[in-house]
């Protein structure tokens, strides 16, 4: 008992009971459907490209596994989230487009320029973004869900604007190849693996992952200790925008074309759903890295999940917050306070009842 | 249940992951008694008191209190409160971004006709509390803009204010000043004679003989003992809780004094900050100790935070080793060889999720730089070594700050500073909360310090303390410095000093 209740307390707990629900969800209804219960986990090569259900998680929810890097970063440091990211994505797809395709082409299959200025360009103004969020932020001090409402609304309808309210196709090999695949892989898996490792390295290899916690856990106290909490909460909003531009880029290769309306809509949800699925408090301060990537996969694998069930997708998203209301209760502080004091209570009838036997 | 008992407490065990926080401690409170309970840090005192309002959840054992059948477990502190027990814990738990006011009442606000919150006769009832205890508070204003000592009596008349038969008052002096304690004493001695029991934690031993009528002891979460204060006579008390004889007040400056240095340190000219502390003057040389000392709120913090950067200077000029110095931030002055121990450990000290090495390294890291990673071995050596110097009680390294009781907190944050190595220092009540055992080894370490010739400057709200360890002190009244003593100083000399009078 007192094991089970360690486990729950572990940060690690709730992303990755999420996803073993979710794993078991499929075997149920694969066997229901007279598959083999490993089904879900079966990976063949076809065409030359890997298959299965677990690649499809793993290659649609690398986006939101890529918000979700920089979302924790901001979550931790500034106690709020950054609703732009989204709408950035889209705006840096714009920009890659517009650049590529060059002014007033709408379907090209030359480049107007070379494809890495493209990209950089666009990932480069998303970096923009996330330095106006976090001027606003650390440097108005205006609270993290307003400041970034502003691009929020603002940037999807800038892309709009830079496309002439068109949607420009890039219809060239070396663009799709983002969205597409290397080799056998599906180059957005190894893309967010990249984003990952690298994020990793650094957290691992610089003090970034204390400057952040300190500065979101107590920034009066990291203040006097010599920590600038400002250019830190900036800091981490600028990186929030760079993975933002990444993702963006990632979903415009997908689809060859800067679709601005649809691109990364809702996907800011996502994001912060993956750092709080990953036992990342949304009220700032100690933050796993880990939990997030695994919280993001986890709501991918729901979603997919949920189509491979036959949900439409206009009923998904019911059922998909449904089963986040689910996961997140296990963890809140209520339902774990009362399981803590069943369990205090057995423990107490317990030692009662040893007492009365001695 | 005898006659005249309040409450008792019987075999309460509590057991924290890898630690034994008590086992089987007996406790009993009678009528009208003021009852110390003493132990070093993380004897297992503010644990036995949460165990008491349900903020723990204790294993064993039995509560009763009088008038209430059978033994009771409280769920929180609310629960608490409606069985007539009050509570001022160590850690002030009110809410900064709320009024005075607002706080004084929550959980009891006054209500109207409709039910809704009487704000007009809540406010008239702060201030009618505020000013039977003379203090100048403005209640409409929030709680965050007043120093630590203030909030800590504000937490003080919140509790006393509410009808109760038991009242635990968790080191409710350790930020005040002693007209603060006198009044607090006063009240204290008022509700005994109205029969309320109390409980009284405190690491001041002066205190616990100046109103207790019993202390009981804890040692390592064990029951040493109960005692009516009669008998046990100060040495014996510290026997008692240390488990060994110990004399804390044995004299602790070297023979013949420290060398200072000719060279100035810091040289402060015209320094203010506005509304906190007027502009003054400040020199400090190599192996000097300077005390600052005035009555609450006369601006001692201030100055010091002043110099350091924390409330950045508006006017003046700092001369640090010679050099005019500009400090925007504090961490330009840790780069001068600064470093600063505030006095609000909550507020400004702990980084509560952090573990003790975190903790430990925090300033140290910040010295470096966010790219120079202190390597893991490196800060595993520092916390053990700073763990060993200070004593820390802790399951581990590991543990998260929050998790140790208060004393030891503090003795982290000592640990953090010293772990710079600062050629300078600034201590706003160092020894807050700290054990008599480790309050000596931490007043000694400042003397060793200004051997090794650093500078520092030491704040204390006990000018006993002081008076061991400063060569020299700065007076303060009203946010401005007024004179300043030096030589064999004198605890009268201080006193008049501060109370007015010769500005010199
Ligand atoms: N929330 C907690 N989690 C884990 N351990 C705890 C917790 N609170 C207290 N402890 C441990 O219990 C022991 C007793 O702590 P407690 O706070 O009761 O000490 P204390 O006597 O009040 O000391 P101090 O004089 O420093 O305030 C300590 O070893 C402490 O580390
Ligand atoms: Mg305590």
């Amino acid at each position: 008992m007192s094991f089970l209740k360690k486990l729950t307390q572990k940060q690690l707990f709730l992303p990755i009971f999420s996803m073993i629900l979710v794993m078991l969800i499929n075997m149920i209804y694969d066997i229901s459907k007279g598959y083999a219960f490993y089904n879900f986990f079966t990976i063949s090569i076809n065409n030359g490209i890997l298959y299965g259900r677990l690649i499809d998680i793993l290659n649609r929810g690398s986006e939101a596994a890529i918000l979700a890097i920089g979302m924790t970063l901001v979550v931790s440091a500034s106690a709020g989230t950054d609703i732009s990211v989204g709408s950035v994505m889209a705006l840096s797809g714009g920009v890659c487009c517009v650049l590529l395709a060059g002014p007033g082409n709408v379907n090209v299959s030359e480049f107007a320029m070379p494809m890495w200025i493209g990209i950089l360009a666009g990932i480069l103004v998303a970096g923009l973004c996330g330095a106006f969020n976090g001027f606003l932020v650390a440097g108005l001090k205006i609270q993290p869900m307003v400041a970034t409402l502003i691009l929020f609304s603002a940037g999807r309808a800038i892309g709009l604007l830079l496309c002439n309210s068109m949607i420009i196709y890039v219809n060239n090999d070396a663009f799709k190849v983002f969205g597409g695949y290397c080799w056998i892989f599906p180059t957005p898996v190894l893309i967010a693996a990249a984003c990952i490792l690298i994020t990793a390295l650094v957290l691992k290899f610089t003090a970034l992952g204390t400057y952040v916690q300190a500065v979101g856990i107590n920034k009066d106290a990291a203040r006097i200790s010599g920590y600038k909490s400002s250019a830190i909460i900036f800091l981490c909003f600028v990186i929030c925008g760079l993975f933002a531009g990444i993702a963006g880029i990632v979903a415009t290769s997908r689809i060859y074309s800067a679709d601005t309306n649809n691109i990364g809509v809702n996907l800011e949800m996502d994001a912060i759903l993956a750092v709080a699925l990953g036992g990342n408090s949304l009220g700032g301060g100690k933050f796993r890295l880990s939990g997030s990537i695994i919280g993001a996969y986890t709501i991918q694998a729901i979603t997919t999940t949920l189509y491979a069930l036959g949900v439409s997708s206009s009923q998904a998203p019911v059922f998909k917050a449904i089963i986040v209301i689910l996961i997140v209760a296990v963890q809140s502080p209520a339902v774990k306070a009362y399981f803590a004091r069943r369990s205090a209570a057995k423990q107490a009838a317990l030692s009662a009842g040893k007492g009365v036997q001695a | 249940m005898e006659d005249n008992v309040v409450l008792t407490m019987r075999g309460i065990t509590m057991t924290f992951p890898g630690v034994k926080a008590l086992d089987k401690v007996d406790f009993t409170l009678r009528k009208g008694e003021i009852h110390a309970l003493m132990g070093e840090n993380g004897a297992g005192k503010s644990t036995l008191i949460k165990c008491l309002t349900g903020v723990n959840d204790f294993e064993a054992g039995e509560i009763h209190v009088a008038g209430i059948e059978g033994p009771i477990r409280n769920r929180n502190t609310l629960d608490a409160q409606k069985k007539g027990i009050s509570t001022v814990y160590q850690e002030i738990n009110l809410c900064p971004n709320l009024s005075v006011a607002e706080n004084l009442f929550i959980g009891r606000e006054p209500r109207t006709k409709l039910g809704t919150i009487n704000r007009r006769e809540m406010v008239v009832r702060a201030r009618k509390l505020m000013e039977d205890l003379k203090l100048p508070v403005d209640v409409t204003t929030n709680l965050e803009e007043y120093s630590l000592a203030l909030q800590q009596m504000i937490a003080i008349a919140r509790a006393v204010d509410m009808d109760c038969k038991v009242l635990i008052l968790d080191e409710p002096t350790s930020s005040l000043d002693d007209s603060e304690v006198e009044k607090l004493f006063t009240l204290m001695r008022e509700l005994r004679a109205k029969g309320v029991g109390i409980v009284f934690v405190t690491h001041f031993l002066e205190q616990v003989y100046a109103v207790c009528d019993r202390i009981t002891v804890l040692r390592n979460g064990t029951l040493v003992g109960e005692y009516p204060i009669a008998e046990l006579p100060r040495v014996k008390l510290i026997a008692a809780m240390m488990g060994k004889d110990f004399d804390d007040l044995a004299a602790i400056k070297p023979e013949g004094g420290v060398h200072i240095g000719t060279e100035d340190l810091i040289d402060a000219k015209g320094l203010s900050h506005a509304g906190k502390i007027k502009p003054f003057d400040l020199e400090l040389k190599r192996g000097e100790v300077i005390g600052l000392t005035g009555l609450l709120g006369s601006g001692r913090s201030e100055l010091a935070r002043a110099i350091y950067g924390a409330d950045k200077a508006q006017t003046g000029t700092l001369k640090v080793k010679g050099q005019e110095v500009r400090i925007k931030h504090p961490i330009d002055a840790m780069n001068l060889g600064m470093g600063m121990l505030p006095d609000d450990r909550k507020a400004e000290g702990i980084i509560g999720d952090l573990s003790v090495r975190e903790n430990i390294i925090l300033a140290m890291q910040a010295k470096r730089g966010i790219l120079k990673l202190i390597p893991m071995k490196e800060q595993e050596e520092i916390a053990d070594k700073f763990i060993k110097l200070l004593q820390i009680k802790t399951a581990s390294r590991e543990t998260p700050i929050k998790q140790l009781s208060g004393g030891n907190q503090q003795k982290v944050i000592i640990g953090r500073w010293l772990a710079t190595d600062p050629d300078f220092l600034i201590l706003d009540e160092p020894t807050r909360g700290i054990d008599i055992g480790t309050k000596t080894e931490i007043q000694k370490l400042v003397i060793q310090l200004a051997q090794q010739g650093k500078g520092l400057i030491f704040i204390s709200s006990e000018i006993e303390e002081m008076l061991r360890t400063c060569n020299r002190m700065a007076v303060l009244r009203d946010g401005e410095k007024v004179g300043e003593l030096s030589g064999d100083i004198t605890q009268e000399q201080v006193m008049k000093t501060i109370a007015g009078g010769d500005k010199k």
